[in-house]
C-alpha cells in the first residue's frame, strides 16, 4: 500500500517534469514565429568597468545584439578594478561569457591562464575587416586574436579654461617649449596658477609620461620600452623624465604646490581647474569632459582642449581603451563578439556620446559633435604612429597598481624631480621585478 | 561530585540496572545528544573558519595561477620582497605604538569620566564613532586630513593658530620681472641691487599677481613724482591683462600694487618706511644725504603657511594611527570602566584615609587594581591592529599607499590587484601566524580567569 502511493508520487513527478521540458521545449519555437533572431533563449552576461550614463549606454548597445538576435543579455559592473573582479571569478571557474579589459596586460596574463577563448568565424573576421593592424596586435597573444578595442580614449590632449587663456593673453601652444615657455610662463606672471596635477591617481603620471615618450623618442623606442627590449635606464627615458621636469619641478606652477600636486587625485583635479578656478590648465583624457561638466563647465565653451604639444618632431596620439575579450565558449558568445566589432554597434554608441571608436568603419559624422569628431579624426589620420597606453600594456604590476611599480616612481618622482637618473633605475627595478 | 554521590549512594535499586547498558558513572544526557547540539556550531566554524585556514595554507604552497605546486617558493618570495619590509615595518610600528596609546586614552577617560556628573553624556559620545563603519570613519579622517586648509578640518585649525601669529603677506606669489635688478633678501622679501639717495626715482615692476585679487580701489599706475629730500617710487603690477605690455614699463592699463611696505635701509637698519598708495606711489621721506637701500619687506610676500601634509610619506601612518585612536577610544574606555565600578571602594577610601594623593591613588592602587582588564584591552586591540585594512585602504591616497602600506593590505593587494593569489595566501598565513601569540595569551588568561 504504502509502495504504491510513492510509486504513485513519482509517476506524477515525472509527468510534471515532462511537462515542464515540453513547455521550455515549446517557447523559442514560439518567439522564432514571432520573427525574432535565432538565439531566443540563450542567456549572456557581459562584464565591464563601466557605471552610470557608461553602463546605460554600453546596455543600450547591447539592446541592439539582443534585438538582432533574441538572445538576453546581462550586463554587470566589476567596479573600477576589473582584475580584482575577475581573478576570484577565473579562480571559481565562473568567468562572464564576455568581459570588457581596461588593459591589454590584462589580455596577456588571462591568455596566459587559458581563461581566453579566441576569436573565431564571424568575429575574426569582423576584426580583420573593421580594424587596422596595430588594433589587432594588441588584442592578441602569441598570433592568437583574442581581443576587440571597443572603446578608446584620446589621451594626448590638454584641458584649459579659456577665460585664464585669455586674461593672461595666451593661446594654446603648438610644442613642449611654447607650453612651458609662453603659456605656463606668461599665466604665472600673470598670477595665474599653470596646471593642476592629479598626481595621487599615478595612472595621470604614466600618462604624462608616455606623451613625452612618445614624441621625444618616438613610436620604434616607445614599442621597445613597451617589450621591455631596451631597459629604462636608457638615455630616451632619462631624456624624459629631465623634459617633465619642467613642469614637475615648478613648485609654483603646480595647483597647491608640489604636496597639493601629490595628494590632489582625479578627477578632483579637474575641479581644480574648472570648479574653484585654482589653475589654468589640466591634462588627462577625452573623458575629462564628463568631469568638467560636473564642476559646472560647458564642454566646448568654458573647458577646451588643445592637442597635446609636440616635444620632438611629432605631437604623440596615444590611446587608451578597453578590450572585449571572450571567456566562454558558450553559444552565441562570438557572435556577440562580432556584434561589438562591427560598425554598426559602435556608431550606435557614438551617437549616444562620450565615446571613441578605434573602429576604421565608424564615420566621422556618427560623433555628435564636433570636438569629438575632431578627436576621432586625429586617431584615424594619426595611422601608424598612433600608440597605445605604455602602462596598461606592461604587467599590471609594474603599470597599473596602487602604490607600486611605475605609478609609485613617478608619484616620487612629481615630489622629487631632482635626480632622473635614479628615477629610471628605479623604474628599471620594478620593470624587471614584474616579470 | 555528582558520580561520586551517585556511587556512594549504595547499591542502586534493581529497577534501574535492568534499564540496559547505561554508561556507568554518567547521569548527564548520552554523548551522541551532545555531538548533537555542538554540530550547528562546529559545522560553521569548520566551513567558516578551519576551511579556509587549511585551504589558504593550501594555496600558499602553488603559483599564481595555481597550477603547479611550487613548495615553500611563495614564502621565500615573500620574504625578500622590499614591499613586505615596508608593510611588516608599519606593522610593527603599529603595534608598538596604537595598541598602548589606545589604552591609556581610554584608561585616562574611564577615570576622568568617573568624577563628572554628565559622565553618560560624555561616554555615549566617546563610544560614538565605534558605531561608524571603518570605510565611514576613514572618509571622515581622508577629509579632516585634507590639505588644503578650505577643505582639511585638521590644516584649519592649524593655519588659523599660524595665521593670528604671522600673517600672510598681502602678495604671496609676486616676484620681480625678470631682468629687473631685485635681489632677493634672506627672509624672502627684495631690495634693489644698486642703492638709492635723497632725490631718486624709481620703478619697480612685479609679476605673479593675479588682477583679479588685487584691492578694489587699486587704480592705474603712476610715474613716480621726484621729491628733493626723499625716495619716490612706484610699484607696479607689470602684466597687462590679456597680454601685449611692454616688460619694465608702465604702460597705460597697468596697476599699481597698492598697501606694499618699503623700507629705506641704512647700515642695516630701516630708517625709513612708505606705503604705496592705490596707484603704487610711495614716498621714503626723511633721508639724510648719502646711499641707502630700497627693500621691499618680506612681510609683502609671506608665503600663506599651509599646514602640515598629514597625507604625506613621513605623517601618514601616525595620521592614521591618530583616527583609529578616535575610533577606538570609546571601546578602551567603556571595558575599563566597567573593570573601574568592580573595583573595592574601600582600598581606594583606605589609601586616601593614609594620606595618598590622588596621583599616588591612581598609580598605587587603580592601576593594579585595573590591570587585568587593561591587558584583556590591550591584547584584543594587539589582535586588531595586526589585521588593520580599512582605514589605510581609505585614508592613505594612492601616491602614499606604499608608504604607509600594512600586511592585510598587501595581501589583498598581492591576491586581487597583481593577481597572485599564492603570494597572497603566503601572507595570509604569515598573518595569521603573528595573530597566534596574542590569540593564544588572550584564551589562556580567559581560562585562568574561569578557573
Amino acid at each position: 500500500m504504502r509502495e504504491h502511493m510513492w510509486r504513485g508520487r513519482g509517476a506524477l513527478a515525472v509527468t510534471a517534469a515532462a511537462a515542464l521540458v515540453a513547455a521550455s521545449a515549446c517557447s523559442p519555437g514560439a518567439t522564432q514565429s514571432g520573427g525574432a533572431g535565432d538565439l531566443a533563449g540563450v542567456e549572456l552576461l557581459v562584464a565591464a568597468k563601466w557605471t552610470g550614463v557608461e553602463q546605460e549606454n554600453f546596455t543600450e548597445v547591447l539592446a541592439g545584439f539582443e534585438e538582432e538576435t533574441g538572445a538576453t543579455v546581462t550586463y554587470e559592473s566589476t567596479g573600477e578594478d576589473t582584475g580584482a573582479y575577475l581573478g576570484p571569478k577565473i579562480e571559481a571557474g565562473e568567468p562572464p561569457d564576455v568581459a570588457v579589459l581596461p588593459q591589454p596586460g590584462l589580455v596577456r596574463e588571462y591568455a596566459a591562464q587559458d581563461a581566453l577563448v579566441p576569436l573565431s568565424g564571424d568575429a575574426a573576421s569582423a576584426l580583420e575587416k573593421n580594424y587596422t593592424g596595430y588594433w589587432r596586435d594588441l588584442g592578441s597573444v602569441d598570433g592568437d586574436a583574442y581581443g576587440v578595442l571597443l572603446k578608446a580614449a584620446h589621451k594626448s590632449i590638454i584641458w584649459y579654461r579659456p577665460d585664464a587663456f585669455d586674461q593672461a593673453g595666451v593661446s594654446p601652444p603648438e610644442t613642449w617649449d611654447d607650453l612651458t615657455g609662453t603659456t605656463a610662463g606668461t599665466l604665472s606672471d600673470a598670477g595665474i596658477t599653470p596646471f593642476a596635477m592629479c598626481g595621487a591617481s599615478g595612472w595621470t603620471l604614466t600618462d604624462w609620461f608616455e606623451n613625452v615618450y612618445l614624441s621625444q623618442a618616438g613610436p620604434e623606442k616607445y614599442d621597445q620600452l613597451v617589450a621591455h627590449e631596451i631597459p629604462w635606464t636608457d638615455d630616451s627615458v632619462v631624456q624624459t623624465l629631465e623634459t617633465l621636469a619642467d613642469v614637475w619641478g615648478k613648485e609654483d606652477w603646480m595647483a597647491g604646490g608640489t604636496e597639493g600636486a601629490v595628494q590632489t587625485d582625479f578627477p578632483t583635479c579637474v575641479s581644480q581647474v574648472f570648479g574653484q578656478e585654482q589653475a589654468a590648465m589640466v591634462y588627462e583624457a577625452d573623458f575629462v569632459a564628463a568631469s568638467a561638466q560636473e564642476a559646472g563647465a560647458t564642454v566646448g565653451e568654458t573647458a577646451q582642449a588643445f592637442p597635446f604639444p609636440a616635444v620632438g618632431e611629432d605631437a604623440p596620439v596615444v590611446v587608451g581603451g578597453d578590450i572585449a575579450v571572450a571567456m566562454s565558449e558558450a553559444e552565441g558568445v562570438q557572435r556577440l563578439m562580432a556584434y561589438l566589432a562591427s560598425p554598426e554597434a559602435q556608431t550606435t554608441w557614438a551617437g549616444l556620446g562620450g565615446y571613441l571608436s578605434a573602429n576604421s568603419q565608424v564615420e566621422a559624422d556618427a560623433y555628435p559633435d564636433e570636438f569629438t569628431q575632431t578627436l576621432a579624426q586625429t586617431i584615424l589620420e594619426a595611422g601608424d604612429d598612433v600608440r597605445y597606453d605604455l602602462s596598461d600594456q606592461v604587467p599590471s604590476q609594474f603599470g597599473a597598481t596602487e602604490g607600486k611599480g611605475m605609478w609609485a616612481v613617478l608619484q616620487d618622482y612629481l615630489r622629487d624631480p631632482s635626480d632622473p637618473e635614479g628615477a629610471a633605475e628605479k623604474l628599471e627595478q620594478a620593470a624587471s621585478n614584474a616579470e | 561530585m555528582t558520580a561520586d554521590t551517585a556511587d556512594t549512594a549504595g547499591p542502586a535499586p534493581a529497577a534501574e540496572r535492568a534499564g540496559g547498558p547505561a554508561p556507568r558513572g554518567r547521569l548527564g544526557p548520552p554523548a551522541w545528544l551532545a555531538v548533537f547540539f555542538l554540530l550547528p556550531a562546529l559545522l560553521f566554524l569548520g566551513i567558516y573558519v578551519v576551511y579556509p585556514i587549511l585551504f589558504s595554507v593550501y594555496r600558499s604552497l602553488w603559483d599564481a595561477p595555481g597550477t603547479e605546486f611550487v613548495g615553500l617558493d611563495n614564502y621565500a618570495r615573500m620574504f625578500t620582497r622590499a614591499d613586505t619590509f615596508i608593510a611588516l615595518r608599519n606593522n610593527v610600528v603599529w603595534i608598538a605604538v596604537a595598541p598602548a596609546v589606545v589604552t591609556v586614552a581610554g584608561l585616562v577617560f574611564a577615570v576622568l569620566t568617573e568624577r563628572i556628573r554628565w559622565s553618560t553624556a560624555f561616554k555615549i559620545v566617546v563610544f560614538m564613532p565605534m558605531a561608524i563603519s571603518f570605510l565611514a570613519s576613514g572618509v571622515i579622517f581622508r577629509l579632516v586630513y585634507e590639505q588644503d586648509p578650505d577643505r582639511g578640518l585638521a590644516n584649519a585649525v592649524i593655519t588659523t593658530v599660524q595665521d593670528t601669529v604671522a600673517p600672510t603677506g598681502a602678495y604671496p606669489g609676486a616676484e620681480p620681472r625678470e631682468g629687473v635688478p631685485l635681489e632677493e633678501t634672506p627672509g624672502g622679501g627684495y631690495r634693489l641691487a644698486e642703492p638709492v639717495t635723497p632725490g631718486d626715482t624709481v620703478t619697480i615692476p612685479l609679476v605673479g599677481v593675479n588682477s583679479d585679487e588685487l584691492p578694489s580701489d587699486t587704480e592705474h599706475a603712476a610715474r613716480p613724482q621726484a621729491s628733493p629730500d626723499g625716495v619716490a617710487g612706484t610699484v607696479w603690477v607689470d602684466f597687462t591683462r590679456g597680454g601685449g605690455g611692454r616688460e619694465g614699463e608702465i604702460d597705460s592699463t597697468e596697476t599699481g600694487l597698492p598697501a606694499l611696505r618699503v623700507e629705506a635701509v641704512r647700515d642695516g637698519e630701516a630708517v625709513a618706511t612708505a606705503t604705496t598708495a592705490a596707484d603704487g606711489t610711495f614716498t621714503l621721506t626723511g633721508l639724510e644725504g648719502g646711499d641707502h637701500t630700497l627693500r621691499l619687506a618680506a612681510s609683502n610676500f609671506s608665503e600663506p603657511y599651509n599646514g602640515l601634509t598629514w597625507l604625506g610619506p613621513t605623517l601618514i601612518t601616525p595620521s592614521i594611527i591618530a583616527a583609529y585612536l578616535w575610533v577606538w577610544a570609546g571601546f578602551a574606555m567603556v571595558l575599563i570602566a566597567a573593570g573601574l565600578s568592580a573595583i573595592p571602594r574601600e582600598a581606594l577610601e583606605a589609601a586616601r584615609v593614609d594620606g595618598a594623593t590622588e596621583w599616588q591613588v591612581f598609580r598605587r592602587v587603580t592601576v593594579p587594581l585595573l590591570s587585568p582588564v587593561l591587558m584583556v584591552v590591550f591584547v584584543t586591540l594587539m589582535i586588531y591592529v595586526l589585521k588593520i585594512f580599512d582605514l589605510v585602504f581609505v585614508i592613505a591616497p594612492g601616491s602614499v599607499r606604499a608608504d604607509a602600506n600594512v600586511l592585510a593590505l598587501e595581501m589583498w593587494q598581492v591576491s586581487f590587484g597583481i593577481n597572485d593569489q599564492g603570494l597572497g595566501s603566503a601572507l595570509a598565513v604569515f598573518l595569521l601566524l603573528l595573530v597566534v601569540p596574542a590569540m593564544v595569551f588572550q584564551i589562556r588568561r580567559f581560562r585562568r580567569e574561569d578557573s
